[in-house]
């Protein structure tokens, strides 16, 4: 086990640049999730710690080892590829075993811990099977324990779960948790999904356009988001946001409507802001803000109204059932408000 | 009406749609597939029309020891030039799937022998093979290392070489072609495991690579070996059969005994007498490279 450092690591496809100096510290045995949408640069980045991509500038070390131009086999590390990358010659035990294999690794040793992988993943019975055989889960599990028997410093994840279906990707999320707590191996895990970044990681690096918006852990994403980006990106449904103006009295959004002042109150009156509010922290009171209901989705648990606020289509989860109708007239009251600053994105309170 | 729901039906059209290309099968290839292996069992000549004498025919060749010649003189020309042909248009292959330069333009010249007619590259050969004329003996001898002009297709031994190193090169592009189509659908990320499993690239081509296009080699080493098995072309235009039948393949011989020298019957007997050959060879590829166990989804074994 190691841990990993990436100090200003830079990357750019020809003249494009893809990463652009991200600085990230992952302790020994942390489990550190890279969030971000589509080609923010997280896979390159993921795949530069593997060796798979060269870098162009900074330094990546892993213990203490830089490894900028140490080739894959020797960083001595696994992964986890979206598509498995199995190889669908081999049967599950030669696929699990052919990194020892390579190793030269004594006979009886291999077998054990090839047996060891299996027996942790459910694929005992599978051994002799081949990856055409066995279903998209089972292919999963091979391919972590292809990973695993190997025993390596770091443990990379490519979305591993993006090929499986919703149902299985929830229990698959449980499982590699599990392991990484059984095991304690520094891992890497790439996604895109913030559920997943959630409720798996130590650490979230929530990147966007190859730079870090923002690193810590999953609750300190939630309730702290340094920025626009993070605050609309972490959280589902995702936070409202709507356009106001800093009034002497508090924030006034529209015409109509007037917030009271958050209490650590920087900005300036007549100043433009965003006023961001996540829709768990919106309720329904008497005392609120109008607004009009436009479709209620009930999923049992709780309730999601989508409305229409000053002009502003927003979202509010509610536990308690409403018996709303589109058109209605409702009043929500909201308890917890983040200012954002338009032009960086920048919070403000 | 009924004529109109006649036609709508789905078996009826079917089948109507197939009796154009039933036909041409059966007249163009069936006919006579027939017609020769009836006339092999027959002692037909140009201009009388044959009795059945069984296998009258096979046990002269057997016993005729041009015939002979001409079935290891066929044998020696398919094993050495499709072994040949295999590894080159592997390593090929394996070069034109790297990123190169000019690559669509590269991969097009290399099937050029593949599309120039094998009667038109035959007399290129011919020229390159010349006693007098040959521009490889001149370059050996400007660069001092032989003395006299060599007789490439005055040798038995050299002749059979020759002839080898022209289908080789007709046939290489067509291997390396179709095995490039194969690495390509190799997925990358297999490569990328591989190395972070530790392999060398010895060992990612011999533990990913090969396995992975052994059905693909199956296909195309049975294809190459049929064509060289039947080729007639090269060898008719470069040497006829010559000298003293050193290249005389069974195909060769079979038309110059047949439509040459008039003995149907003969002929058709020494043709027939390939497809044993043939068979086994689509047989073996058949049973032991295409079907592996790994193909085959679904079933537990």
């Amino acid at each position: 086990m190691a841990s990993v450092t990436l100090s200003q690591v830079r990357k750019s496809f020809g003249s494009t640049p893809v990463v652009l100096g991200v600085d990230i510290e992952i302790a020994d045995g942390e489990f550190c999730v890279l969030v971000g949408p589509s080609g923010c640069g997280k896979s390159t980045l993921l795949r530069m710690i593997a060796g798979l991509e060269e870098i162009s500038g900074g330094d990546i070390r892993i213990g203490t080892r830089v490894v900028n131009n140490v080739p894959p086999k020797e960083r001595d590390i696994a992964m986890v590829f979206q598509n498995y990358a199995l190889y669908p010659h081999m049967t599950v035990y030669e696929n699990m075993a052919f990194s020892l294999r390579l190793a030269k690794a004594p006979k009886e040793e291999m077998e054990r811990r090839v047996d060891e992988a299996a027996r942790v993943l459910g694929l005992v019975e599978y051994l002799g099977r081949y990856p055409r055989q066995l279903s998209g889960g089972q292919r999963q599990r091979v391919a972590m324990g292809r990973a695993i028997v190997r025993k390596p410093q770091v443990f990379l994840f490519d979305e591993p779960l993006s090929n499986l279906d919703a149902k299985l990707r929830v229990q698959m999320r449980t499982e590699i948790k599990e392991l990484h707590q059984r095991l304690k191996t520094t891992s890497i895990y790439v996604t895109h999904d913030q559920i997943e970044a959630m409720t798996m990681a130590d650490k979230i690096v929530v990147m966007n356009a190859g730079v870090t918006e923002q690193i810590g852990s999953p609750l300190d994403l939630y309730d702290n988001p340094a920025n626009l980006f993070v605050a609309g990106f972490i959280g589902s449904p995702a936070m409202n946001f709507l356009p106001g103006k800093i009034t002497a009295a508090g924030i006034a959004i529209g015409a109509d409507i007037h917030l009271p002042m958050p209490a650590n109150n920087l900005a300036e009156p007549g100043r433009e802001v965003i006023v961001g509010v996540r829709p768990e922290h919106l309720a329904v009171a008497d005392d609120g803000v109008p607004a009009e209901v436009v479709v209620v989705e009930p999923t049992g648990a709780d309730t999601q109204i989508f409305c229409k606020m000053a002009g502003v289509e927003i979202t509010a989860v509610v536990r308690e059932r409403h018996d709303f109708k589109p058109g209605t007239a409702v009043r929500l009251r909201p308890e917890l408000t983040y200012i954002f600053e338009p032009a960086s994105g920048r919070r403000l309170a | 009406m009924s004529l109109s729901r006649f036609f709508n039906n789905r078996n009826t059209l079917g089948a109507v749609f197939m009796v154009p290309a039933g036909l041409i099968l059966l007249v163009f290839l069936t006919y006579p597939l027939g017609l020769g292996t009836w006339l092999g069992f027959t002692d037909a000549k140009i201009g009388r029309a044959g009795e059945w004498v069984g296998f009258e025919n096979f046990t002269f060749l057997f016993g005729d020891s041009v015939a002979r010649l001409s079935l290891f003189n066929t044998l020696f020309y398919t094993i050495v030039a499709s072994i040949i042909k295999f590894v080159f248009g592997l390593w090929l292959a394996l070069l034109l799937n790297k990123t190169l330069p000019f690559q669509a333009f590269v991969r097009a010249v290399v099937l050029l022998p593949f599309i120039v007619p094998t009667a038109l590259s035959a007399l290129a050969f011919w020229w390159l093979y010349d006693a007098q004329f040959s521009v490889l003996s001149w370059a050996l001898v400007k660069m001092g290392l032989i003395d006299n002009y060599i007789t490439f297709l005055g040798d038995p031994w050299l002749a059979r070489g020759s002839v080898v190193a022209a289908n080789i090169w007709r046939g290489v592009p067509f291997v390396a072609i179709t095995l490039l189509a194969g690495l390509q659908t190799i997925s990358p990320s297999l490569y990328e495991a591989a190395s972070l499993d530790g392999a060398t690239e010895w060992q990612k081509f011999w533990h990913v690579t090969l396995p992975m296009l052994t059905p693909i080699i199956a296909v195309v080493m049975t294809f190459s070996v049929l064509f060289t098995f039947t080729d007639f072309q090269l060898i008719y235009v470069l040497t006829r059969g010559g000298p003293l039948n050193a290249t005389h393949l069974m195909a060769t011989l079979s038309f110059q005994r047949a439509i040459l020298g008039g003995a149907l019957g003969e002929g058709a007997a020494l043709a027939t007498a390939m497809v044993p050959f043939l068979l086994a060879a689509i047989l073996f590829s058949y049973f032991g490279l295409q079907r592996r166990a790994w193909q085959q989804g679904g079933s537990d074994k």
